[in-house]
């Protein structure tokens, strides 16, 4: 890898670790328990009109059931209007270049995707979605479907904090302030950084122009930046444009790649920050961070590095890879010049290791051991620094089966924050934990030996295989990047994609509430001599032993077969 | 008369109304509210980048500074292989896996056609960048290397000397932000209507 590449990288960790503690300490009060927050004069107005409308009491807290149903009913609610809009979407205005109304399935999926947080897209946004859509539809879903994960962690992070209580906090408030203090004043300030560098931001149509040698090209409009700003903080992921941020009207200038990077991480990794200060004790959320950021770190360094290593095949046929002053080298087929290899690769382990899912390279393309690890960051759940909210609960939830597995091995009762760890909290860490492997794989399977899935393909061999590993990985964790050469759009793939994707949703965070539920009726206990602390690298490294481990045992064979031996066969 | 009692306050009307209610207030603020504020103060702060940094010749728009263009002709600089082939309506890669027959057929073949245009050795280096796709199909830049190796045919054709040329791919390329930022690269575009203008200068 080039030194600027590695330069790149040290620059970003410098930047996030400066920035990363001040927001968790602003999110921290956002959702804490304190009467005051931040920006109270501006929000609380906006707010109380907020609750007034919708018949909200925002002193009526929870318990973790009426959290969840009211979860559900707004997913729903969601899904239904999302579904109807782009159903409807030829008929209805702000419709420049008259798309029809979306097909049915194509509409199931794409709804699913949105509120689900996942943004896996079975079509191409320039050729399918109305700017009313765009706008109106799946830009509200960025913000709403990542303040609903925020709140989840909100619930949580409380359940742990609280003792002897009874309820989480009320989800329409945590909707509520997730959205207006969080997202929307960071996305706007995002947005205007990005057109400064040439992202567009405008209500045209196509603008044609005649190119030098004569030629018509039509050059999009659209309100992008507006919505590619909340795409990456809310880690959400789906284009303006098919080509996602790899598009130049998307992502410009190395400028703005290095921003929408940040913007990627930068949410969940305050996460780390905001649980340490919630819970009163700052050292648990430096640990956090401490794990997120290792494994982060090493998966991006492999992708940096596979990627600039180059295509051996390419060798052979006389093409230059080289790493020189006049040219990136590395593998180029489905990157783009102005990133080169090492920000593709940056990219790759971001993306994946969050669930935001938008791409600057073709992660179809890239070298197997690039694409492997991208895939690999998913199937641990992406917990490095992971989704929005959702990315710190799953790893809460490894540091529960962590604490729990050291406790087996010493013989005592686990407990983690000085809440005891027993029957009923483990089973629910089960469950969260089997979910997503067991409809990732079941869905796998049967679509490698299924003649309609395989029609989908775009590679034969094991790098077929890895397309379709690749494409439940993504939808059952609501990451939504894609081995695009599969295509997605048929019946097989809207369908099982939209149940992968639903269940990877809310097959997790149900149990997440139902464990904050449990956990917030206990006292915390003082610690003793004997307690494990989980502040300390030890367990720092016993969590991402359990993270690699959990997620070696389940798809390693499945990975051995895809991208594995495409690499052993260069 | 039984009056039919209908219950409305079962578990669900609650967090449904105010579903409902929270769905239409985030529309009209996320969807409608902020992409316009952003929108406005784009248009004035940022116009000429909000409108997709459009490049104009004799008042007529001829393209993008961010999408890049197919150049056929021997005269101009040309652009990455594209899977779209510059379509901007469209955008995309091959999303052929790195060990695909065909692709690599493709990149063969590319080479080959690389080295004739330009004049070089049948076993001479091709630069990544000239024979791969880039993945959005709208690449707007090559490599320095590839278009140091282009620089003589262009220079040819045009009865330019060479050293007007390079100064010019020069000009034309973007260093690294602030020095570590991304990657060196020349705008094919902007390098291709530059030269135009010298033509028609002289």
């Amino acid at each position: 890898m080039s030194g600027a590449g590695w330069v790149q990288f040290v620059v970003l960790i410098i930047v996030l670790l400066v920035t990363a503690p001040l927001l968790g300490r602003y999110i921290a009060r956002v959702y804490g328990d304190e009467k005051k927050a931040p920006g109270d004069r501006v929000f609380l107005p906006v707010e109380r009109l907020i609750y007034r409308i919708c018949r909200v009491d925002p002193e009526r807290e929870q318990r973790w059931t009426r959290y969840a149903l009211s979860l559900i009913g707004f997913s729903l609610v969601s899904f239904l209007a999302l579904f109807g809009l782009q159903r409807l979407q030829g008929s209805l205005p702000l419709n420049p270049v008259e798309l029809p109304s979306v097909a049915p399935n194509v509409a199931f999926n794409v709804a699913v995707s949105f509120t689900t947080n996942t943004n896996w897209q079975a079509y191409g946004g320039e050729s399918t979605m109305s700017h009313l859509t765009q706008m109106g539809g799946l830009a509200v879903q960025n913000f709403v479907s990542a303040a609903v994960g925020m709140a989840v962690m909100a619930a949580l992070i409380r359940g742990l904090a609280r003792r002897r209580a009874s309820t989480l906090g009320n989800f329409w408030v945590d909707l509520t302030r997730g959205t207006v203090r969080i997202l929307l004043p960071l996305s706007f300030l995002v947005a205007l950084v990005l057109i400064s560098q040439g992202v567009i931001q405008n209500f045209n149509g196509h603008t044609v122009a005649t190119t030098v040698e004569g030629a018509r090209q039509l050059i999009p409009g659209g309100p992008g930046a507006s919505q590619i700003a909340i795409k990456q903080l809310g880690t959400n992921g789906g284009g303006f444009f098919d080509m996602n941020s790899a598009h130049p009207f998307e992502n410009s200038t190395v400028v703005s790649n290095f921003v929408e990077t940040w913007a990627i991480l930068i949410i969940p990794f305050a996460m780390a920050f905001a649980f340490g200060r919630m819970v009163g004790d700052r050292r648990q959320g430096r640990a956090v961070f401490g794990i997120m950021l290792a494994v982060w770190g090493a998966m991006s360094i492999g992708a940096m590095l596979t990627e600039s290593g180059g295509n051996p095949r390419l060798d052979d046929l006389g093409v230059s890879q080289t790493i020189t002053e006049d040219q990136s080298g590395g593998y180029l087929e489905g990157k783009e010049v102005r990133f080169g290899p090492a920000a593709s690769g940056l990219w790759a382990a971001s993306t994946t290791g969050t669930s935001n899912g938008s791409v600057n390279s073709m992660h179809d393309s890239a070298t197997p051991l690039g694409g492997g690890l991208a895939m690999a960051h998913m199937m641990f759940g992406e917990v490095s620094p992971g989704g929005v909210g959702v990315g710190l609960n799953g790893l809460l939830i490894m540091a529960i089966l962590a604490v729990f597995i050291a406790g087996l091995m010493v013989g005592r009762t686990p407990e983690y924050l000085g809440k005891k760890i027993q029957a009923a909290e483990m089973k629910l860490v089960m469950l969260y934990v089997l979910a997503m492997p067991a409809v990732l794989l079941t869905f796998a399977a049967i679509s490698a030996v299924y003649g309609n899935a395989l029609g989908s393909l775009n590679n034969d061999g094991p790098h077929g295989l890895s397309e379709i590993l690749y494409g439940f990985a993504s939808a059952a964790n609501n990451n939504g990047s894609a081995f695009a050469g599969l295509d997605s759009s048929t019946t097989w793939y809207t369908t099982t994609q939209g149940i992968a994707m639903l269940v990877g949703r809310f097959l997790l965070i149900i149990p997440v509430l139902a464990l904050a539920g449990s956990m917030v009726r206990k006292e915390r206990v003082p610690a003793s001599p004997g307690t494990m602390p989980t502040h300390t690298p030890l367990f720092g490294g016993l969590v991402v032993g359990v993270v690699v481990i959990v997620a070696g045992l389940t798809f390693f064979p499945a990975l051995a077969l895809g991208p594995i031996v495409e690499h052993l066969s260069l | 008369m039984r009056r039919l009692s209908i219950r409305l306050n079962g578990p669900w009307t609650g967090p449904l109304t105010a579903a409902v209610g929270m769905l239409l207030v985030f529309t009209l603020i996320t969807g409608v509210v902020y992409p316009l504020a952003v929108t406005g103060v784009a248009q004035v702060a940022f116009n000429d980048q909000a409108n997709g940094s459009l490049l104009e010749r004799d008042g007529e728009v001829v393209g993008s500074r961010w999408m890049g263009q197919p150049f056929t002709s021997v005269e101009y600089f040309h652009s990455r292989p594209s899977a779209v082939e510059y379509d901007g309506s469209a955008s995309g890669g091959h999303n052929l896996g790195p060990t695909n027959p065909v692709l690599l057929d493709e990149i063969d073949r590319l080479a080959g056609e690389y080295r004739q245009v330009n004049g070089l050795a049948a076993d001479a280096d091709v630069p990544v960048d000239a024979v791969t796709a880039s993945a959005s199909g709208l690449d707007p830049h090559i490599s320095v290397a590839n278009a140091v190796l282009q620089a003589d045919r262009v220079a040819v054709e045009r009865g330019v000397p060479v050293d007007e040329v390079l100064r010019l791919v020069d000009e034309h390329t973007s260093g690294r932000t602030l020095g570590f930022l991304g990657e060196r690269g020349v705008n094919v575009l902007e390098l291709n209507l530059t030269l135009d203008g010298l033509s028609s200068r002289s």
